[in-house]
């Protein structure tokens, strides 16, 4: 296997809605800053990959006009996934494996405030037993959280504690869209939405656009000091219907940490993309990640949640503090899917 | 590249306009098992599914590969969703490819899908959406005037698009998983109506159910078949819907993404190195237009070779056996079945339509406004 | 700048669902009120039924009756329902377990008040009253104790962007906004933020002329849903003078068998009093008188 690296990661601050913005006008930013800051342009990329979904705009083939935020000229090598960004990263680094070329640039774009998200991710549901009930994202998230609470796995008032400590960690973050100190008691009286599921425990809905620059091997040396190397990384799935799964357990991210070697060394720092409070809980004790390993420092999900985009950033704000220096092994994670269906894992090293 | 790529098994439905007799996850399964037979495998030797289908509207199932998990026995195992628009059964195909060459896995399941009689097709394509012009050209009104420059351009025969419409119909009755069985003559062709001026009807492609699978292995797997196809190159190339100067006809994006599979496999003369094409001719014109930007006629000169019957089964270079996407098109996996049928070919498996000794053969797809394009090359030598 | 523009979209489909044999059987036969599971390979029983279970491995297509009535494995309470709900007051979720089953199914429960809703707690099916061969023929599940599809319809915004704002904005002036990257020296109609070839943001904007040139051109002559227009009609690619990318409009105000590639067309404006942001503004492009644009000089456009 090749030694492939992430060199450099960009994102918009996550907000409510970016008003002045469609779908090129986010992208162009983003990538021309993640490539800038190795002294990339284009031409020098070998390999462009994208993520995003049809349904956030409602829009069929939505992500062509995304390419028109690029430079396509001469025609590039580029692909695009219906999936987070965090896939197209994977799909990239699968693509600089074959070895013909050392760069590629990831994007991925999200704009959760034009629709309405928790009703459109009911259309990820079973289409003839569960869609035509209207199940949103909100209520089969709260089934999960319950059947925590009923295991004894967890209390509100750990979930209470996950959203505090997320959204003190985004204190420090530019990018994050809540933040603050949020006291404990105060969320514990706010009424459900969906139960046991408040306000709080629920992510923000945010629109944002996040690009890193991969590059293998000495080209990576070259471009940064102290590349992000991906030492493992590696996605499972799991059987779709809620009914057929233990949905307080999450036996694929368990499966994808073990195949991306977390096992071969202590990680500092872990970001997790657990949109709701209890996935978190539920995502440390699979991937067996204890209280000696600092668990989004950037705020995670709970604290900036574009859609399509979020897994991308932990990514690139896993990365980040890699290149950086502060950490020297990070776990990076990505979910798709009603309760954690699928997850993606990444280790990444920096020597 | 880290591993030899080989294509060892490959399985498709039996195309219709509706297969209202399979749900979706029973349409995927189907052409699945069939792929698994093909390579004498069972789920269980699957290591990694690649799945491509066209927009998520067309099924109205969000990311249909979270639904389909169990039907495709992915639970415990990675599975991938690809979309590149028309293009996407090609690149699927080559993601699934890359992931054995790149030594990531050595078993992969990669499949294409599209189900259209669930939903109706052109009005998804074209919802009416705030600010943007209203829908008046419809699908075909894209491509006619393309169709109309190339005519100018290479001051082509007229008839050109209707004998390729007859060609390919005629292979259609070859293959029994076609969806058109269609006995045309020229003047049946000539006399269908006009659409979308230069386009007639009998120029246009079918909405069709179905789906495609193949098995791709590395190199010490392939012995489980005495004929596996062995991918030579791959590439997928881009370039914008609009810009200054673009050359929509012929475009730069399909020119490169052949020279990059040529370069791979090391074919210097396609002409006479490969031995036949499956390419997404989705109107009949299409063929002349693809024949040069792909480097098998000059440009301007593609016409001749469809009028001169050098692009039928034992031609100096037959396109689309299968009968291809004018006779097949569940859009999502219309590319996945081009490089299917080419690999068919060089495993000798392709029954009626065998072009005979075929050794290499290149599969092509496009989508977009002519922007998107995959190919790859397949050879029956490693 | 301009504020920018926003405007309600409904994104609307049906579908006929195929179900297959499985599915389709035990959705049919709920209109009769029968409830059924079907057996697994390894001899479980699975409600609702599936054609292939968790393994990937085919279900039998053996079904057994079952009795409506089964257990909350988990649930969630809904005060305040959502547009889409089965309800619209206050009810639960719940993930229900029939009886003599190894799955379990989601579903509603009409439970009233939150208090009656525990993990663990027995529930019946309640059928509706009408009936059409869908997983909604249950209308819900309700304690046990003393005590439809729609189509896919989301309501979305759009917001069309900085640049395509600019655009819409100049059509509502009647006139047509382009944007340039100076270094490129192109101009792009509509703008699109950034340069393909030199992928700079399109930092100027330039007003082109309403005149070009008809480069090529389709008849359209088939109808099709959700068409405006009663063909036969002509929609073609016209650059207009000063861009450098072709706009598609409709062509009229000439017979059909006068429109040529290289003919010259203006825009045909609707009443100023109707302009919006919209290229509707423009009703087609017709013919100028002028002569024909030379081949040579449109072909890279083509």
């Amino acid at each position: 296997m090749r030694d492939v690296a992430i060199v450099s990661f960009s994102q918009l601050p996550s907000v409510k809605a970016i008003e002045a913005a469609d779908e090129p006008e986010l992208v162009q930013p983003v990538t021309s800053d993640a490539m800038k800051q190795v002294g990339l342009t284009q031409d020098d990329i070998g390999f462009t990959c994208s993520g995003s979904t049809d349904y956030l705009p409602g829009r069929p083939f939505s992500f062509v006009a995304a390419v028109d935020g690029l430079k396509a000229w001469p025609p590039i090598r580029e692909s695009h996934v219906e999936m987070d960004g965090a896939f197209a990263l994977y799909e990239a680094w699968v693509r600089l494996m074959h070895g013909d070329i050392d760069t590629a640039l990831v994007f991925s774009f999200g704009k959760s405030s034009l629709g309405p998200v928790p009703d459109i991710l009911n259309l990820q549901n079973d289409p003839y037993y569960v869609q035509p009930l209207g199940l949103d994202s909100i209520s089969a998230a709260a089934l999960q959280a319950q059947a925590m609470i009923d295991g004894r796995k967890a209390t509100e008032r750990d979930f209470a504690e996950v959203v505090a400590r997320n959204r003190k960690n985004a204190i420090d973050n530019p990018n994050a869209h809540i933040k603050g100190d949020f006291s404990v008691d105060a969320m514990l009286e706010e009424p459900y939405i969906s139960s046991p599921l408040r306000k709080s425990f629920c992510p923000p809905l945010s629109d944002s656009a996040a690009a890193v620059v991969l590059a293998a091997g000495d080209t990576a040396k070259k471009l940064v000091k102290r590349p992000a190397w991906i030492r493992g990384i590696d996605h499972r799935t799991e059987p779709h219907a809620l009914g057929q799964r233990d949905l307080t357990t999450s036996p694929s991210s368990k499966l994808a940490a073990e195949k991306a070697g977390i096992a071969k060394g202590e990680v500092d720092i872990a970001e997790l993309h657990a949109p709701f409070a209890h996935q978190e809980i539920i995502l440390r004790e699979a991937m067996g990640l204890g209280d000696g390993v600092n668990v989004n420092p950037s705020g995670g999900a709970l604290a900036a949640n574009s859609l399509m985009t979020a897994g991308l950033i932990r990514f690139g704000e896993a990365a980040s503090r890699v290149l950086s220096g502060d950490a020297n092994r990070a776990l990076a994670h990505t979910t798709n899917g009603v309760c954690l269906q699928h997850n993606l894992v990444a280790i990444l090293e920096g020597e | 590249m880290a591993e030899q790529c080989a294509v060892i098994g490959i399985g498709q439905t039996k195309h219709r306009e509706s297969r209202r007799d399979l749900s979706i996850p029973g349409l995927v399964r189907d052409a699945a098992i069939r792929a698994l037979r093909d390579a004498d495998m069972t789920w269980k030797d699957i290591d990694s599914i690649v799945l491509g289908t066209a927009p998520d509207m067309f099924e109205g199932v969000m990311m249909p590969e979270l639904w389909l998990s169990d039907a495709l026995g992915a639970a415990g195992k990675p599975i991938f969703r690809v979309h590149t628009a028309g293009s996407v059964g090609g690149s699927t195909a080559v993601v699934a490819s890359h992931l054995i060459q790149g030594g990531v896995h050595e078993k992969v399941l990669t499949l294409a899908f599209e189900k259209q009689s669930e939903a109706n097709a052109m009005w998804a394509l074209s919802p009416v959406v705030p600010f943007q012009p209203q829908l008046v050209a419809g699908a075909g009104g894209y491509f006619a005037p393309l169709i109309r420059s190339y005519i100018r351009r290479a001051d082509a025969h007229p008839d050109t698009g209707c004998m390729v419409a007859v060609k390919d119909r005629q292979n259609g009755l070859l293959n029994p998983n076609a969806h058109l069985h269609l006995n045309q003559t020229l003047e049946e062709v000539k006399a269908s109506p006009m659409l979308w001026d230069p386009i007639r009807y009998s120029e246009t492609c079918p909405s069709s159910d179905g789906a495609v699978a193949m098995v791709l292995v590395s190199e010490k797997h392939a012995d489980r078949v005495k004929n596996p196809a062995w991918v030579k190159g791959t590439s997928v190339r881009t370039e914008r819907t609009f810009f200054a100067g673009r050359d929509q006809v012929n475009p730069e994006a399909g020119k490169l993404c052949a020279k990059d599979v040529y370069d791979e496999a090391g074919i210097s003369n396609p002409l006479k190195e490969i031995d036949c094409a499956e390419v997404y001719v989705p109107f009949s014109w299409f063929e002349p237009m693809w024949l040069e930007n792909l480097g098998f006629a000059d440009e301007g000169e593609g016409w001749k070779m469809t009028m001169e019957g050098e692009t039928k089964i034992g031609g100096e270079m037959p396109l689309n056996m299968s009968g291809g996407v004018m006779c097949t098109n569940p859009i999502g996996a219309s590319g996945m079945l081009r490089f299917a049928e080419a690999a068919r070919q060089v495993r000798g498996t392709a029954e009626q339509h065998q072009v005979d000794g075929a050794k290499v053969a290149l599969g092509h797809a496009y989508g977009g406004g002519s922007q998107f394009f995959a190919t790859w090359i397949v050879s029956s030598e490693r | 700048m301009s504020e920018i523009l926003s405007a309600p979209y409904v994104l609307e489909y049906t579908y006929t669902r195929s179900t297959g044999p499985v599915v389709g059987r035990f959705l049919e036969n709920l209109r009769y009120e029968v409830l059924e599971g079907v057996k697994t390979a390894d001899g479980r029983v699975l409600c609702p039924p599936l054609e292939y279970d968790e393994e990937g491995e085919p279900t039998t297509g053996e079904f057994v009756p079952l009795r409506p009535s089964g257990t909350v494995k988990t649930w969630s309470w809904v005060p305040e329902p959502r547009k889409g709900h089965p309800f619209d007051r206050p009810f639960a979720w719940a993930l229900v377990q029939i009886d003599g089953t190894d799955n379990a199914m989601v579903h509603a429960v009409d439970a009233g008040k939150a208090k009656r809703m525990k993990t663990g707690m027995r529930v019946r099916l309640r059928w509706a009253d009408e009936k059409n061969g869908t997983i909604r023929d249950i209308a819900c599940f309700e304690p046990i104790s003393p005590y439809l599809p729609g189509p896919v319809h989301i309501e979305y915004e759009v917001k069309p962007g900085k640049h395509y704002t600019a655009y819409l904005r100049g059509l509502q002036e009647g006139k047509f906004i382009g944007g340039m990257d100076p270094e490129a020296g192109k101009v792009y109609v509509p703008p699109r933020g950034a340069d393909p070839t030199t992928g700079n943001p399109t930092t100027e904007y330039v007003e082109v002329a309403d005149v070009g040139v008809l480069t090529t051109f389709t008849i359209i002559r088939i109808p099709f849903e959700g068409q405006k227009l009663t063909p036969p009609y002509c929609f073609g690619a016209i650059v207009l003078d000063g861009a450098d990318t072709p706009i598609y409009h409709l062509v009229s105000g000439v017979p059909h068998d006068e429109i040529r590639m290289g003919m010259r067309v203006k825009a045909k404006w609707k009443p100023q009093e109707q302009w919006e942001t919209s290229l509707e503004n423009i009703l087609y492009f017709e013919p100028t008188g002028e002569p024909d644009a030379p081949f040579d000089s449109y072909k890279e456009h083509l």
